[in-house]
């Protein structure tokens, strides 16, 4: 049953993923990015990864969408495209070339497969796992001075020259 | 949380308060050469818990979060005087953005404490952390003109930087999915015990390892992940680039050394591959760094990529780590010697730039000329510097040179130390080109360049530092030999 859901979803990723590189229109472009989005919360749900999975439709549906139609509808000349860039022939074989050593390297590696089940729900191993004994405190702290620095930065930047 | 164990974290808890009172403080006073100040007083306390942790003994935190070693601890005190310089250097800088220094030096300061945790991280999660904090403070500062260079300059960090991350983050995840860890000491623990031969053996961990050096390598500027410096290095404001090249280059070497030292540094034929790979790329880059500086006309574009050449040097050293197979220090204490002598040098000589430059109003060698008879000081100065960056005596640059190339030529890299020695003679053109304009050029006229006693100060440190490590190096080899003994070799 998971597989079947998994390698839909699976196509479904790659093609909305084709059609945010190929589209010409920039407008489309971003809605198939939204729902690019959307097919990776399936993705992480089929992998038990609930918390994730509503934090991605959270965050990255919900606000980073948002951001970039915003930034869309701002933008002078925007009807125009996305340019046809010179690299497009050695963008594309860089391109094929990084897919195939990364398809070899998942594919023939021999990696761990934990035995354990799955938790239902993650969020209280989340959050022990981040605010608990040997967690990841010390990086949430940090993660709190990078929320600051980059308030400042956007304050900054936003001024009036 | 473990309470007892924030003391240990005092260096970067003082400049994070510090850096949170200049930011209030900016609101009241009016006089805003006090925010300078208290800046480089934060730095000062900072500076003082790092020298009082360096007898401590060698633990971990926060759940192998953070090393506490004298590693970490010398690059801390590197960064701080780095940023301290550079504060200094500002002074006559910051008067083109009224409103909002404040801002700047709360920005230096915060950059300055991710760099601090990035060379104490001892966990994948919080180098990377570390390393966000780092960049996104020195994206704004690379913008902070605003003039249509600045804002290209800070948008092509931003968006260069976020795929350095990325390819970063795919190592990372790589690594973690092979050991099921993210503690350096934990992924070494499952590492040294693989039942595998080789690299080729196991693709995902040479995926990793490239992706990592990859990561990295946008934060030391080496080939091929060079493309942004030139830009960046010119557009941004010239105290910011000059923290580009020295800060942000060092806590980048602290960090490669620690992951592939302590992560990657077993078994040996491990070590020895990733050894060959900084070799090779070390061997690219300088050459790519010295012959594309001959053309360059604009005095930033050219130290931009005399100080990719620089980044050449420096992996010569990273090298001789992963060939040495951690047997003995001398490779390590040398990369270390390295950073040292180049960051006094390369704060200099950008120094005397932003002093030049910025009476002058030009970046153009051209208009360097004659200023042996307009600023005598600053272009004695400046000839200093780009004599230790060539390598001559009586400087730091020298004594670098020869301690970082022996410990090569001792581990079978002579012919890297050999492509090394013609770099260097390729640089003296460049670099000679520049002295020969300050003293032998007629000026152009004979307004002198004045400069602010901050300038001065901080560009008189710097050669008084150039001077007393060319001199008597012996006291610094003893603390850069100190600082590697740490890791149990």
């Amino acid at each position: 049953m998971f597989d079947i859901v998994f390698w839909i979803l699976a196509a479904v990723t790659v093609g909305a993923a084709l059609a945010v590189v190929f589209l010409r229109d920039v407008f489309r472009a971003a809605l198939c990015l939204v729902f690019l989005f959307f097919t990776i919360a399936g993705i992480y749900i089929t992998l038990h990864a609930d918390f994730l999975a509503v934090v991605q439709v959270l965050i990255y549906v919900g606000a980073i969408s948002i951001l970039i139609i915003v930034a869309i509808m701002l933008t002078r000349e925007v009807w125009r495209g996305s340019p046809s860039g010179r690299l497009r022939i050695p963008a594309l074989v860089v391109g094929l070339l990084l897919l195939g050593m990364l398809m070899f390297t998942a594919m023939s590696t021999k990696w761990h497969i934990s035995d354990v089940p799955p938790q239902e729900p993650t969020t209280t191993a989340i959050g022990a796992g981040l605010f608990g004994d040997g967690g990841f405190l010390l990086p949430v702290e940090i993660a709190a001075v990078l929320l600051l620095a980059a308030v400042l930065g956007a304050i900054v930047l936003i001024r009036e020259k | 949380m473990i309470v007892s164990e924030l003391h240990l974290m005092t260096p970067e808890l003082s400049l994070l308060g510090f850096a949170l009172v200049v930011i209030l403080l900016d609101l009241f006073i009016k006089q805003k050469k006090v925010l300078a100040g208290v800046s480089i007083a934060g730095l000062i306390v900072s500076a003082g818990f790092t020298l009082a942790m360096w007898g401590a003994p060698t633990i971990d935190i926060f759940y192998a979060m953070l090393a506490v070693d004298r590693f970490a601890l010398f690059f801390k005190f590197l960064l701080l005087a780095a940023a301290g310089l550079i504060i200094l250097a500002s002074q006559d800088y910051v008067s083109k953005f009224e409103r909002f220094q404040g801002e700047y030096y709360a920005l230096v300061l915060i950059s300055a404490v991710g760099m601090m945790l990035l060379t104490a991280a001892a966990d994948l999660i919080s180098i990377y952390v570390a390393l966000e904090l780092s960049g996104i403070s020195l994206y704004v500062l690379a913008s902070f003109l605003k003039d249509q260079k600045s804002t290209e300059a800070g948008l092509k960090y931003l968006l260069l930087g976020a795929v350095a991350s990325a390819v970063l983050l795919y190592g990372m995840a790589l690594v973690f999915g092979l050991t099921g860890k993210t503690c350096l000491l934990c992924i070494a623990d499952v590492v040294e015990t693989m039942p595998i031969a080789g690299l080729l053996d196991n693709p995902a961990l040479l995926l990793g390892i490239i992706l990592l050096a990859a990561g990295f390598g946008f934060k030391i500027a080496c080939v091929p992940f060079q493309m942004w410096v030139p830009d960046v290095y010119e557009g941004a404001p010239t105290p910011i680039t000059a923290y580009l090249s020295v800060a942000s280059k060092a806590a980048g070497f602290a960090v490669i050394v620690r992951v592939f030292f302590v992560a990657l540094g077993a078994p040996s034929w491990l070590s020895i591959d990733w050894g060959i790979l900084f070799a090779i790329l070390s061997a690219i880059t300088m050459t790519l760094g010295n012959v594309v500086a001959i053309v360059q006309t604009n005095i930033k574009r050219m130290l931009g990529y005399s100080s990719i050449a620089q980044a050449g040097y420096l992996m010569v050293g990273l090298a001789t780590v992963g060939v040495a197979v951690g047997a003995d220090a001398l490779g390590r204490s040398g990369l270390l010697f390295f950073l040292m002598s180049y960051a006094v040098t390369n704060l200099g000589a950008f120094i005397a730039v932003i002093a030049i430059s910025n009476k002058i109003d030009s970046d153009l060698i051209g208009d360097y000329t004659g200023m042996g008879k307009r600023a005598p000081l600053l272009a004695v100065a400046l000839t200093l510097c780009l004599v230790s960056l060539i390598g001559l005596p009586p400087t730091a640059g020298l004594i670098a040179k020869i301690y970082i190339f022996n410990a090569a030529v001792h581990h079978g890299l002579l012919w890297l130390v050999i492509v090394a020695v013609i770099n260097s003679c390729i640089s003296a053109y460049y670099y000679l080109r520049v002295v020969k304009v300050m003293w032998l050029g007629a000026p152009v006229s004979e307004e002198k360049v004045p400069s602010s006693w901050a300038l001065r100060a901080s560009l008189s440190l710097c050669c008084l530092g150039v001077l007393l490590l060319g001199v008597i190096p012996g006291s610094f080899v003893g603390m850069a030999e100190a600082a590697v003994r740490i890791f149990g070799s």
